[in-house]
């Protein structure tokens, strides 16, 4: 370990805390207070990280969240390891692990660097352009490429971390805690706003509160002290909640935002246990103050990236926040007055600067002379045009800029250092602003984006709008938060300023160098190991968009979406191209800010609540009587009850034939209920279903076809005249809830003159289906008041009953081809009915059935399942269902597309049956039918919808949607599979009892 | 996600509406007296443009009334709501 290089105390370290954490394997010491990054340089670690691509040594660049560089592998164990963290942003605690990515076998000796030597042979595009021969290799390739692919490891156990959503609404956000936000959130909360402040970091005041200079001062206190009464004065404020270590990650239309609250990730883990680690903040907030600051700019030369080398801002934050020394020897490169800032707080904790490289010629800085009293040398109009030290920055290579800037002249001077600071001038953070939909323009003066226009009720002030000084800030701030809140009580009026910056810039988005360009590794993008040369190259080879030129280079498409980078990346493209900045753009900044885990976007989400499903009043029978379920829409259905050692296959072949040799019950609760009731009821139905429906006699019940307006079969249901103005409406058990939306819609929008009023009552009943050839014994042991002859209770026919005091309404309808009754009950009585059902069916054998089963009897009818044999591309006539069509009515919804020119093609696909050669093969549900098997190409003329083998009929049957099949009636076809071919025949989709005689037996 | 304000419930959150599609289509009284091509200009065509747009939108987890909104398609901004049946309150 080096020398201690904590250089002060700061109000922000607790060095009565002593914390200890490993970083690779190796045990090192912080105080509390210390993020990974300040607590890996005060003990002088700073290669951290290898790089995306040409595995580079790199280090800790910044101190926040726009890091691209220093992102580390939180946790050791595999279900709360974390990849891509920012070492910039995790708080240590007792007990981190972290450990570098992205190299092998270790940071400090990485095999994957080979290809830094190789760089020459891996330029933009370079995957795109190798991996294209031949073609039939790709899947070769492949399998390389995605091994070397990505960042870090994913976690292989389930999250044991507990995250949640919350909406919050206020009057005023305020993004952003530094000095705009602390006088935006004190003046909308003590003028009776409710008011939220938010900032991502673990304190307040931003970058200011740092700031403890004699060269910055409002009302005559340094603007560190102004600020931090400020703070003290705000958090007694009653209707100002504020929040910290909470992001905003997303900012869309009318307000409404997404923010990730971090609860526990600075607490060492066993203190974590039953709390929420984040929380995902729902937003709506009437007005959004954004006040996201700015970051500092680095600089684009060559060898820019070594460890050792920060943003000068981010040295002076670790120095005067943390009170960690970045170096010992410093040397800083610099544009514009923001390194000066830095020196002089270096020079107060006697810090040695070697010297400040300033791009800019002519100077009358104040804080320049006061710089220069402390003997640092200044070279002006001075450039850096390579670094050196593999591990470390320890030397630099100085020339004299030319007076156009672009290239060098003079003698080549070095200087050795241990670190390098660099600053490019700031960049206005408006990522927020422009997801909201806000829209930019470029400010010549300094070069930078600021927001213009934009439509919702927010405002942008201070860095993030541009004023990026001091004097700035507290000119513009007051005036804009005075008319955007529209206040009384405002006490920022007459704040007296000092802010000693010089303004002047010298921006040169290139560096030159005395080498030529190609020889040069100038990183624009530091996480993707873009460099300038490769944007040139993307331009000479003719990308113009910098959306295109962002995507070939992979400019800004790291994690922290180049941060850093992007403007250079714009910049060099703007001076390449000939194109004017503003006019170019930039290219789209998408949420989230920051990244966010996939915990925090689920929420409570997980498991059981993944997402809702619905359970009929007879589920705890089903599970009792161990069925396994399936999800039919929302609802768990019981699926099959196997037996002892049965398959899926077996129990569903004896299901089938008990309900046809004996009885059999199913639970349909979850067939959609639909209570139609009005003077216009008869008539309503005419118009929807495709049948006539007026002359239906009371106590009767008809099966309907429901179609789209276009035509297309979109459900199906037996409904019921319970009497002259009130029919019940079955759906399919999917489609009910869509079905019921389709009629309001028509009722309110189309025939709002229909006297008609519609209920759901599907949770209202529970309905016990019993089937097969012994059900009538069954259900008239259990509803012995009523008479179940044929006579007087007919197939289609219904009857309301009581069974004691209880009600209960009675349809002889059949979805199976047997006779079946189906019992309609209030629901808390359903398993009571269920169970009468199974005692009274006891002597017949009665056997619970699911949904396989109640599919495969359905199919040995030729029934079919609007969902399974349709798809919303077949009309009625190509089910073969036109008996079902009304021809004698007027109009129903979809009449008039059943003669489009379309939709009376012959040879559209058709509903047929299919029967295998070898009557035990069944076919695979959406195989593809082929007449032709020696054509070429193979046409497809159909697919299998339903297939099963069935135990009645001793054979495999299927049904198949087949182009022109109706014609085809006993001609042969191909099934091709993987490894073989099968032989049908098609035949009509009726396979049992085409004359109905079981319904009636 | 916008703030839909419903004519009959008031202010809610988007989540709690389906949209429709666009608005003042009326389907044809007499559509078997319609060509081929009138009845796919009804059953198919609809306009998608940058501006004003007119839907119509369903309450469907709230009071499930239908209802027309005028839509500024280049920002989302709601110009207005009114009610089924009604003529757009702006041109």
């Amino acid at each position: 370990m080096k020398n201690n290089l904590r250089v002060k105390t700061s109000k922000l370290i607790d060095e009565t805390y002593r914390i200890s954490f490993k970083f690779n394997g190796t045990t090192y010491h912080g105080f509390k207070g210390d993020t990974l990054a300040s607590a890996l340089l005060v003990n002088g670690v700073h290669l951290v990280a290898r790089s995306f691509k040409y595995h580079r040594p790199r280090g800790i660049m910044t101190a926040g969240s726009e890091e691209p560089n220093a992102i580390v592998q939180l946790h050791n164990n595999s279900s709360r390891t974390e990849p891509n963290v920012r070492a910039t942003e995790v708080e240590i605690y007792e007990g981190l692990e972290a450990s570098s990515q992205n190299c092998w076998p270790n940071v400090n000796f990485d095999i994957g660097a080979i290809n830094n030597l190789l760089s020459p042979l891996l330029p933009a595009g370079f995957y795109y352009k190798t991996f294209m021969w031949p073609a039939s290799f790709w899947e070769k390739y492949e399998y390389f490429i995605r091994k070397s692919a990505g960042l870090g490891k994913s976690p292989t156990k389930p999250d044991p971390d507990i995250y949640e959503h919350r909406y919050i609404h206020c009057d005023v956000l305020v993004i952003g805690a530094g000095i705009s936000g602390i006088m935006a959130a004190k003046t909308a909360a003590k003028n009776g706003l409710k008011t939220l402040l938010v900032d991502e970091k673990p304190n307040l005041g931003g970058s200011e509160i740092y700031q403890n200079s004699e060269y910055f001062k409002i009302d005559n206190q340094t603007s560190g002290s102004w600020l931090e009464k400020e703070i003290n004065k705000i958090k007694k404020i009653e209707n100002l909640e504020i929040k910290t270590r909470t992001s905003v990650a997303a900012f869309h239309g009318y307000n409404f935002l997404l923010a990730r609250e971090n609860l526990t990730d600075h607490l060492p883990i066993e203190q974590r246990k039953n709390k929420t680690r984040h929380k995902l903040l729902k937003i709506r907030a009437k007005k959004v103050i954004n006040a996201t600051g700015s970051i500092e700019r680095p600089l684009i030369f060559n060898n820019n990236d070594r460890p050792g080398i920060l943003l000068s801002s981010a040295i002076k934050k670790y120095t005067d926040l943390f009170g960690v020394a970045c170096g010992e020897r410093i040397v800083l490169l610099t544009n514009n007055d923001s390194a000066y800032e830095t020196a002089i707080s270096l020079i107060q904790r006697g810090i040695k600067v070697e010297a400040i490289i300033d791009n800019r010629e002519q100077l009358d800085s104040k804080l320049l002379y006061e710089v220069e009293k402390s003997n640092v040398k200044i070279f002006k109009g001075f450039t850096i045009v390579d670094t050196s030290g593999y591990k470390r920055i320890n030397k630099v290579s100085i020339m004299k800029l030319s007076i156009d800037g672009q290239s060098v002249v003079g003698p080549k001077t070095n200087l050795y250092c241990d670190c390098l600071g660099i600053s490019g001038g700031w960049t206005p953070t408006v990522h927020l602003f422009t997801q909201s939909g806000g829209k930019l323009k470029f400010r010549e003066d300094d070069q930078v984006f600021i927001p213009n226009t934009n439509t919702l009720e927010q405002i942008s002030i201070g860095a993030c709008n541009g004023d990026l000084l001091l004097d700035e800030i507290i000119k513009n701030v007051p005036k804009s938060l005075k008319k955007f809140l529209n206040v009384k009580d405002f006490e920022y009026d007459d704040l007296q300023v000092l802010s000693s910056n010089n303004k002047s810039k010298r921006n040169i988005w290139l560096l030159p160098s005395d080498k030529v360009l190609g020889k040069t590794k100038p990183f624009v993008d530091y996480q993707n190991d873009a460099t300038a040369k490769d944007i040139k190259l993307a331009l000479r080879e003719g990308f113009r968009s910098i959306e295109h030129v962002k995507r070939y280079t992979t400019t800004g498409m790291g994690t922290d979406q180049g941060k850093l980078g992007n403007m250079h990346a714009l910049g060099i493209i703007s001076e390449t191209a000939g194109a004017k900045m503003g006019e170019l753009g930039t290219t789209t900044f998408r949420p989230p800010y920051t990244p966010l885990t996939f915990g925090t976007i689920v929420g409570r989400n997980v498991g059981d609540y993944f997402d809702i499903f619905r359970k009929t009043p007879l589920h705890d029978w089903h599970v009792n009587n161990k069925a396994e379920f399936e999800n039919v829409g929302q609802w768990k259905r019981a699926w099959y009850y196997p037996k002892e050692n049965e398959n899926m296959y077996q129990a569903v072949q004896r299901e089938s034939k008990a309900a046809r040799e004996s009885a059999g019950i199913l639970d349909a609760s979850t067939l959609g209920k639909i209570d139609i009731q009005g003077t216009d009821a008869s008539e309503f139905l005419n118009r929807v279903y495709t049948n006539a429906w007026s002359k239906l006699a009371i106590g009767k019940c008809r099966y309907g076809l429901m179609l789209n307006e276009d035509g297309m079969v979109y459900d199906d249901g037996v409904t019921t005249r319970l009497s002259e103005n009130h029919y019940i409406m079955t759906t399919t058990t999917g489609g009910a809830a869509n079905v019921m939306g389709k009629l309001e819609d028509y009722l309110q929008t189309e025939w709002p003159e229909l006297d008609v009023y519609l209920t759901s009552v599907t949770d209202h009943f529970a309905t016990v289906s019993v089937c097969g050839p012994n059900s009538k014994k069954i259900v008239s042991s259990v509803i012995p008041d009523l008479d179940f002859s044929d006579e007087n209770f007919p197939h289609m026919s219904f009857k309301e009953a009581k069974i004691g005091k209880i009600n209960c309404r009675v349809m002889r309808i059949s979805f199976t081809g047997e006779q079946s009754y189906e019992i309609n009950i209030q629901a808390n009585y359903g398993k009571s009915m269920w169970e009468k059902c199974m005692v009274a069916g006891n002597n017949f054998d009665i056997t619970p059935y699911g949904t396989e089963t109640m599919h495969l009897l359905r199919a040995e009818k030729g029934f079919i399942i609007v969902g399974q044999d349709t798809d919303g591309t077949m009309t009625p006539i190509d089910l073969q269902m036109d008996w079902i069509v009304s021809k004698k009515k007027y109009d129903f919804v979809g009449k008039r597309s059943l003669y489009r020119s379309d939709t009376i093609r012959e040879d559209r696909k058709q509903l047929v049956g299919l029967i295998t050669e070898n009557p035990t093969e069944v076919l695979e549900e959406g195989a593809q039918i082929v007449a032709d098997i020696n054509k070429s190409p193979v046409e497809m003329i159909g697919h299998v919808t339903s297939s099963y083998y069935s135990p009645n009929l001793k054979k495999s049957i299927a049904l198949a949607v087949i182009r022109s099949g109706k014609n085809m009636m006993g001609q042969k076809l191909i099934i091709p599979m993987e490894k073989k071919t099968i032989n049908v025949t098609v035949t009509d989709p009726v396979f049992l009892d085409k004359e109905n005689k079981r319904l009636n037996a | 996600m916008f703030i839909i304000n419903c004519p009959f419930c008031g202010e809610r959150d988007q989540s709690e509406f389906k949209a429709g599609g666009e608005a003042h289509i009326i389907r044809p009284r007499q559509p078997t007296e319609l060509s081929d091509d009138e009845w796919a200009e009804y059953l198919f065509t609809r306009k998608n443009i940058k501006g004003i747009q007119f839907e119509r939108w369903n309450h469907a987890h709230g009071c499930r009334k239908w209802f027309n909104m005028a839509r500024d398609t280049l920002n989302d901004e709601i110009k207005a709501v009114y009610k089924m049946g009604d003529k757009p309150p702006i041109e």
